[in-house]
C-alpha cells in the first residue's frame, strides 16, 4: 500500500526512481480511492479513460531515463483548463459539451514532462464562487467534513487533493479561488505573480487577474510546480519574458507587516486568535512582525466586484450559441442568442454579466469603472510602497471556518466576504501563499496567508517551509 | 434601479430572464452596488492613474497553429458544407 496521505511529489519521485513501485501502481492507488469516494465528494467530473495510455508514456521515461521530478505525477486538472480533445465545461451549462481543440500551455507543459492528468475537476461556474456550489453538476464537498463546502471556486481540485484522489492539482485563481479552496481543505495554495504562468488555454473570467495556481499538501510540492511551469509564453500577451523576472536579486527577509486595521471586525475569534498565535510562533523564530497600515486595501473587495464583472461581461459574450456550447433554437439571431445564453449560465454568472454590463453602460462608467482603475491603482502603489519597509504582508486567509454546504447562496455579498484578503494580491499581481496553521477543535483546518513582492515566490515557499517545520 | 433597468442590461447582455429571475437579479444588484459605492469615498487625481501599459501585440502576420479545425467544425451547432451556418440577418 502507498500511504498516500503523507505523499509528495519528491517522496512519489524517488520511489519511482528506485522502482518501489511503477507509475500505473501510483495512478492506481488514486484511481482506487476516487472510486471509493468520488459520487459521495464530486470532486471529479469526470476521470479521463486515458490515464493508462499516460502512465505508460510515463514509465518508459523512467526506463529509458528521461524522467524528471514531473514524470508520473498524479494531477488533477480545473474544469477551465483546455485538454485536447477533452470537454472543458467550466462548470456550466453552456460548455457541457465543448471540448477543447488545444492544450492549454500549462497542460503542454505537463505532458512533455509525463505528468499523468487524472481528470477534470468541479468548479463554481466560470470560477465564479468562493463554495463551488454554482456549478451546473453539482456542489463538490469538503473531504474533511462533507457537510461542508470545500470552498472555492478550485473547489473540486481542493477536495482532490484533501481526498487522496490526485497527488497535487491545478486551480485558477482571479481572486482567492486556490487560496480560499485550499484554507478550507488543509492544503496549501500558491498565488503566482500576475504574468508568471501563462493564461493560454484558460477559460478566462477576468482577463487583468486570472493566474493559474497549484494545490498541494505542502510547501514545496506547490514550489516545484510552480518552478515548472512558470516559463514565459508568446502566445499570451500577459506572460512577462524571462529577462523581465527580475528573481535573484530578491531577498528572503525576516520582516513580516500585518495590516490589523484591516480585520478588526467580520473575523471569526478562533480564526482570529490562531491568526495572532501564528505570528507569535514566527516571532519565536526570529521573525520581526510589525503593524502596518494600508488605507486604500480596504477598498479592495469592492474594487474587485467592479473590474471583475467588466471584465466578465466581456469574455462571457462570446458564449452565443453560434459556434459552440450550448444552442438553443430561435427565430431569429436574436432570439437564439437570448435563449442560448439566458438557459445556459446559472444565476452567479448571469449575476455578473449584468453587473458588468451596467458599470462599463454609458453614463456609470466613469463612477463605476474608471473610479475602481484608478483605486486598484492606489492598492498596488501602496502595496508595493509598504514592500520597500516588509519582506511579507501577513492576513488570515479566509475570515472564517469552512461553512455548511447551503448557506451564503441567497445572499451574494456574504459569499464574496470570502475572499476579502485575497482580492489585494489579485489586484496588485503580486504572488500569495495560503498554508495551514493549525485545526480548530471540531478538526477543521486554520490557514494564514502571506504575500511578498513581485516574482519574490521564493520568499514565500521559505517561509511557508519554515512554518511547517515549527508545527 | 428599477425592473425596466434589469430588462435594459438583459437586452443589452443577451439573456433571457423569467419575470422572477429578473426580480431577483435587481434584489441582488441593489446589494452588490450599495457594498462597492464605499470607492466613492476615495479620492483620486483626475488623470487616469493606469500606469505600466503598454502594447504587446505582435505584428500582424501569419502564424502557424496548433488548432484542430475538426474539432472546431465538429462542434458547429448547425453546419452546412463545413461551414458555420447562422440564422440570417437581413
Amino acid at each position: 500500500m502507498i500511504d498516500l496521505k503523507n505523499l509528495t511529489i519528491e517522496k512519489a519521485h524517488e520511489a519511482l526512481k528506485a522502482r518501489e513501485y511503477t507509475c500505473r501502481e501510483l495512478a492506481e492507488a488514486y484511481l482506487q480511492v476516487i472510486k471509493e469516494k468520488n459520487e459521495e465528494l464530486n470532486a471529479y467530473l469526470e476521470v479521463f479513460e486515458d490515464v493508462f495510455t499516460q502512465v505508460d508514456n510515463a514509465q518508459k521515461k523512467f526506463i529509458d531515463g528521461t524522467a524528471t521530478i514531473m514524470t508520473g505525477i498524479p494531477f488533477a486538472i480545473k474544469d477551465n483548463i483546455l485538454i485536447e480533445g477533452h470537454i472543458a465545461s467550466a462548470g456550466s451549462k453552456i460548455l457541457e459539451n465543448y471540448r477543447a481543440t488545444y492544450d492549454a500551455f500549462v497542460i503542454t507543459r505537463l505532458k512533455e514532462a509525463g505528468a499523468i492528468l487524472i481528470g477534470r475537476t468541479n468548479m463554481d461556474e466560470f470560477a465564479m464562487g468562493s463554495s463551488t456550489q454554482t456549478s451546473a453538476f453539482g456542489v463538490t464537498r469538503n473531504p474533511l467534513d462533507i457537510t461542508r463546502v470545500p470552498g472555492g471556486s478550485s473547489g473540486g481540485s481542493a477536495a482532490a487533493v484533501a481526498g487522496n484522489m490526485a497527488l497535487v492539482a491545478l486551480g485558477t485563481e482571479t481572486c482567492g479561488s486556490v487560496r480560499e479552496p485550499s484554507a478550507f481543505c488543509g492544503l496549501v495554495g500558491l498565488k503566482p505573480t500576475y504574468g508568471a504562468l501563462s493564461r493560454n488555454g484558460i477559460i478566462a473570467m477576468g482577463n487583468s487577474l486570472d493566474q493559474v495556481s497549484p494545490f498541494g499538501k505542502t510547501v514545496s510540492d506547490t514550489e516545484i510546480i510552480f518552478n515548472f511551469l512558470s516559463k514565459y509564453d508568446k502566445d499570451d500577451s500577459t506572460s512577462v519574458p524571462e529577462e523581465l523576472r527580475s528573481k535573484e536579486s530578491l531577498s528572503v527577509g525576516k520582516k513580516i507587516g500585518v495590516p490589523w486595521h484591516l480585520f478588526e471586525q467580520g473575523v471569526d475569534p478562533l480564526v482570529m486568535a490562531n491568526f495572532k498565535e501564528s505570528m507569535e510562533k514566527l516571532k519565536n523564530i526570529g521573525y520581526e512582525i510589525v503593524d502596518i497600515e494600508l488605507p486604500h486595501s480596504k477598498y479592495s473587495l469592492a474594487v474587485y466586484y467592479i473590474i471583475m464583472p467588466a471584465e466578465v461581461s466581456t469574455n462571457l459574450s462570446r458564449f452565443d450559441g453560434i459556434r459552440y456550447g450550448l444552442s438553443k433554437e430561435g427565430e431569429n439571431l436574436m432570439e437564439v442568442y437570448k435563449k442560448s445564453r439566458g438557459e445556459g449560465f446559472g444565476v452567479e454568472a448571469r449575476r455578473r454579466i449584468l453587473l458588468g454590463t451596467y458599470v462599463l453602460s454609458h453614463g456609470y462608467y466613469d463612477a463605476y469603472y474608471n473610479k475602481a482603475l484608478k483605486v486598484r491603482e492606489k492598492i498596488r502603489e501602496e502595496i508595493l510602497q509598504v514592500f520597500e519597509d516588509v519582506d511579507f504582508i501577513a492576513t488570515p486567509t479566509v475570515p472564517f471556518l469552512p461553512f455548511k454546504i447551503g448557506e451564503k447562496l441567497d445572499d451574494p455579498v456574504a459569499m464574496y466576504l470570502c475572499d476579502i484578503f485575497s482580492a489585494p494580491a489579485n489586484l496588485s499581481g503580486v504572488p500569495s501563499i495560503a498554508f495551514p496553521s493549525g485545526k480548530a477543535e471540531n478538526n477543521l483546518p486554520f490557514s494564514i496567508q502571506f504575500m511578498a513582492t513581485h516574482w519574490n515566490e521564493k520568499a514565500l515557499f521559505y517561509i511557508g517551509k519554515k512554518f511547517e517545520s515549527i508545527k | 434601479m428599477e425592473i425596466k433597468d434589469v430588462e435594459n442590461l438583459a437586452e443589452l447582455a443577451r439573456l433571457q430572464l423569467t419575470e422572477e429571475e429578473k426580480a431577483q437579479l435587481l434584489k441582488d444588484m441593489g446589494g452588490i452596488l450599495d457594498y462597492v459605492k464605499q470607492i466613492e469615498e476615495v479620492e483620486v487625481e483626475e488623470e487616469n492613474g493606469v500606469d505600466g501599459i503598454y502594447n504587446v501585440w505582435r505584428e500582424d502576420k501569419e502564424e502557424e497553429r496548433e488548432f484542430s479545425k475538426d474539432g472546431i467544425i465538429k462542434q458547429f451547432p448547425d453546419s452546412q458544407d463545413n461551414f458555420l451556418k447562422v440564422k440570417k440577418i437581413l
